[in-house]
């Protein structure tokens, strides 16, 4: 029976599944001739006559796996490694928080993360005045939450005021907060929502990117009540510890070309799924559609199982690096700080570190060697003069020489006579990083430094870094959730408390800090994209220079995606897989 | 069943002479990094292969070995002899005191303990904090037993007699007294070397064992964590296997000596 075998073959795979059940339990339907006639067709030829008892049970089957194919939802499966902590688009303040708003919520432009371009969502078009100081929002008409509720500018105006509120201390507002204090928010009409800085804001009209808009009952008045939401998807049940299931919303304002609403997907199971090798083995199983980030070792068993699914985009917009505590404390010795506050010292581990080894051996080549701050993947703000810096013991022990250190029996030691030893600490269970740690171990052994590598606790290492500064070095990475800088100040300006080499420096240390400290305000509050680039080319010139952070990689943007998805675009940019959610299809 | 015994210790003799002789026997240094070799499959010149980062697989089994199998005995005997001391020394209210501490969650305060290191504590004294932390946690198990033995010696004939008679205390717990603990201590030192073994590993797995690049048991079975390494390289399974076969020859040992006893 060759052609039922064919038919048989186009379904997707799960909708045999209630087939095979069904005829188990003997629950199997008597079938109409007629349709048993048609899905014994050849294609092209004539109607070909099954033989009544031995055909009925094929025909049952396959009628079943067509009407199964039918009405089965679309759902498409994928992990996040954690429960939510929340569901307030306003209050996100890990990533499986992100990713769930990533699908949810509705936000006013939205960045195409393939073209780069800013492209109209819940607002219709947007003008920028007064130099950079005021943008005004035109709405939709007809929008509407998930509950149908309608959503106007008012809904608007209440989201940026919540974010605003230093009550609410809302992560969100702070990108929208500027150095002249908040901006005015006011509805000019039902569809029309005026943002008034008083002086200008860079990046203005992109800020809104980040910005999900929640219904005016959120938080909901009942605890066990979800809410609903002006994304392509609402949160319809939640399960802690299990899965949270996400439903298509029904008054998502977008079509596609052929008038078809959107999102094509019905719903969205998203398993709360720690492991990353269990995620991995069920996507090998077929069991979920996606992986959104994966390792350099799980990309290369995709690859090699699953051929057309592992997906490589090149260098992705995050980063991981070294940096030494120059932050006085009790436990770090003065000469110890000397050291670290030489920016020769730093020159000269940086130049004995191998970086094209840490990405062969650590990232299997998934990775490239990092010029600095910003990764080359963002091509706008990387200033392409940088570049890596090689490998080059003999270079490195030369210029320490040249500040005062001598290397006498294998031991390095500064004039005091002091060998040079220092601990690096990294998060524990980090492979990658205690992996890297390992291998710079071994490089700075060959200049006469000895090292000690101690995994850390994450908690235990924030805690040390930037509460007691009881450490002497710290590999970690900037997972980059923005491609404007802008969204790094707080990174960089010294009087930050996540100003990684001297938290909450109180002012800056020396010249070249208060230099980086005025090109970053000059850039946040710059309305020229060129005027600010040239800032942020200079900023990462300095940074070269001095190394308060030594930039180790770039790792690669590493994904699965499993043949059945189409429609998916990933993009470096994050959200990397699910920026486009609404024009994903099962098939 | 004599054959048994010699069969468990033709098999620890080697294992511990691996350890012993580890730089005579290990064709490498155990943090030697072959970068050009990272990941490699077993062959002539690595026979387990080499490690994700290029160090020879069988070189950091032998060295592990040496950490592993020497130091737990160390760290027995020092639970015994602080147990022996503390069971003679305590003479009133001494089995609540073992009780207490048993009681303790030394695994937490351990974790704890190993967290407040300082952060440049090399290899060495981290190794050898690690095992001495373990024989002053380990000392209440044994303690109790000892406390047990040291009751009843009280109540007999011998000692009451010896004590009449004037000898001294020193006197009368090495020469009467220790003859009895002997082989109590034998059969609780038989316990606690294959306990701290497996402690050592399960600190290991923990990333608070012996810190690398010094190789033990405990840091080398880390790579079972993944799958993927196990399935690449199945001689990453080395250790567990050396582990397995050292409990299975000391606990044939143990119940050996028990039938004897």
């Amino acid at each position: 029976m060759p052609s039922i075998r064919r038919a048989g073959a186009s379904a997707p795979p799960s909708a045999f599944r209630p087939t095979r059940l069904a005829m188990n339990r003997g629950i199997c339907p008597k079938i109409p001739e007629a349709m048993v006639l048609r899905a014994g067709r050849k294609p092209g030829g004539k109607a070909e006559a099954l033989a009544p008892r031995k055909n009925t049970f094929v025909s049952c089957l396959l009628l079943l796996a067509f009407a199964a194919s039918a009405a089965a939802p679309k759902e498409l499966r994928f992990s996040i490694a954690g429960d939510p902590k929340s569901f307030d688009p306003l209050h996100l303040e890990e990533s499986n928080s992100q990713t769930l708003r990533d699908l949810t919520a509705g936000v006013l432009v939205k960045v195409n993360r393939v073209s780069g371009q800013l492209e109209p969502d819940l607002a219709e078009t947007w003008e920028i005045k007064d130099g950079g100081r005021t943008i005004v929002f035109h709405l939709r008409a007809g929008l509407a939450f998930s509950d149908g509720t309608a959503l106007t500018s008012a809904d608007i105006v209440r989201t940026l005021n919540r974010a605003l509120d230093p009550k609410e201390a809302s992560p969100a507002g702070d990108t929208f907060r500027s150095a002249d204090g908040p901006p005015e928010v006011h509805a000019s009409g039902p569809r029309d929502v005026t943002i008034r800085y008083k002086s200008p804001k860079a990046n203005l009209d992109r800020l809104f990117d980040q910005l999900g808009i929640p219904p005016v009952s959120f938080p909901p008045a009942s605890p066990g009540k979800l809410q609903a939401s002006a994304g392509p998807f609402f949160v319809s049940e939640y399960h802690p510890g299990d899965y949270v299931r996400l439903a298509r919303n029904p008054h998502y304002w977008k079509r596609d070309s052929a008038g078809h609403a959107l999102p094509y997907l019905d719903s969205i199971r998203v398993d709360i799924q720690q492991n990353h090798d269990i995620e991995l083995a069920r996507f090998l199983r077929g069991e979920s559609q996606i992986i959104n980030h994966l390792d350099p070792e799980s990309f290369d068993r995709v690859a090699k199982e699953k051929p057309g699914a592992a997906r490589n985009l090149g260098a992705s917009l995050d980063n991981e690096f070294l940096w030494f505590n120059e932050a006085p404390a009790k436990t770090l010795p003065d000469w110890k700080r000397q050291w670290f506050t030489s920016a020769a010292f730093r020159q000269a581990i940086s130049g004995a570190i191998h970086r094209d080894d840490l990405v062969r051996i650590v990232y299997r080549g998934h990775a490239h060697p990092a010029a600095g701050p910003i990764s080359t993947a963002n091509k706008f703000w990387f200033n392409a003069a940088l570049k890596p810096r090689a490998g080059d013991p003999a270079a490195a022990l030369k210029s320490l020489a040249a500040e005062g250190f001598a290397l006498r029996d294998g031991v390095l030691r500064d004039r005091a006579g002091h060998p040079v030893e220092f601990s690096i600490v990294t998060n524990s269970g980090n492979r990658p990083r205690e992996r890297m740690a390992q291998l710079i171990q071994d490089d700075l052994l060959k200049i006469g430094i000895r090292v000690n590598v101690v995994p850390l606790e994450m908690s235990s290492l924030l805690d040390r870094v930037y509460k007691s500064h009881d450490y002497d070095a710290a590999i970690l990475g900037f997972e980059n959730v923005e491609i404007d800088p802008v969204e790094e100040m707080n990174f960089w300006l010294c009087g930050s408390a996540q100003h990684p080499w001297w938290p909450a420096e109180k002012t800056p240390a020396t010249p070249w800090e208060a230099r980086i400290d005025e090109l970053e305000l000059k850039q946040a509050s710059e309305g020229s994209r060129d005027l600010r680039k040239k800032y942020m080319d200079e900023m990462q010139r300095i940074v070269e220079e001095q190394e308060p952070i030594i930039y180790l990689v770039n790792p690669d943007y590493l994904c699965a995606v499993a043949p059945s998805v189409r429609g998916a675009q990933p993009s470096v940019a994050p959200p990397q897989l699910f920026w486009n959610i609404e024009w994903l299809r099962l098939e | 069943m004599i054959w048994i015994r010699r069969v468990a210790w033709a098999v620890l003799i080697p294992i511990v002479a691996l350890g012993i002789f580890a730089p005579l026997i290990a064709p490498y240094s155990y943090d030697r990094q072959f970068r050009d070799d990272a990941g490699a499959a077993p062959s002539h010149r690595f026979p387990m292969g080499t490690d994700e980062i290029g160090r020879d697989r069988f070189s950091r089994l032998v060295y592990a070995t040496r950490v592993s199998v020497l130091l737990a005995p160390a760290a027995a005997m020092a639970s015994i002899l602080l147990a022996l001391a503390i069971s003679g020394l305590l003479k009133y209210g001494r089995s609540a005191f073992t009780t207490v501490c048993l009681s303790l969650p030394w695994l937490f305060l351990f974790i704890i303990l190993r967290a407040e290191l300082p952060l440049n504590t090399g290899p060495a004294v981290s190794v050898a904090l690690t095992f001495g932390l373990m024989g002053v946690a380990g000392w209440a198990w044994p303690a109790r037993v000892f406390t047990a033995s040291i009751g009843e010696m009280k109540q007999s004939g011998w000692l009451m007699q010896a004590r009449a008679a004037g000898v001294s205390g020193w006197r009368i717990a090495t020469i009467y007294a220790w003859p009895h603990l002997r082989s109590i201590a034998l059969a609780q030192f038989r316990v606690l070397v294959p306990a701290y073994i497996l402690s050592e590993a399960s600190l290991g797995l923990l990333g608070l064992g012996v810190p690398d690049p010094l190789p033990s048991w405990g840091n080398l079975l880390r790579d079972l964590q993944h799958p993927e390494v196990v399935r690449s390289n199945p001689w990453v399974l080395a250790p567990l296997g050396l582990l397995m076969l050292v409990m299975l020859c000391l606990e044939l040992l143990h119940s050996r000596c028990e039938v004897a006893l």
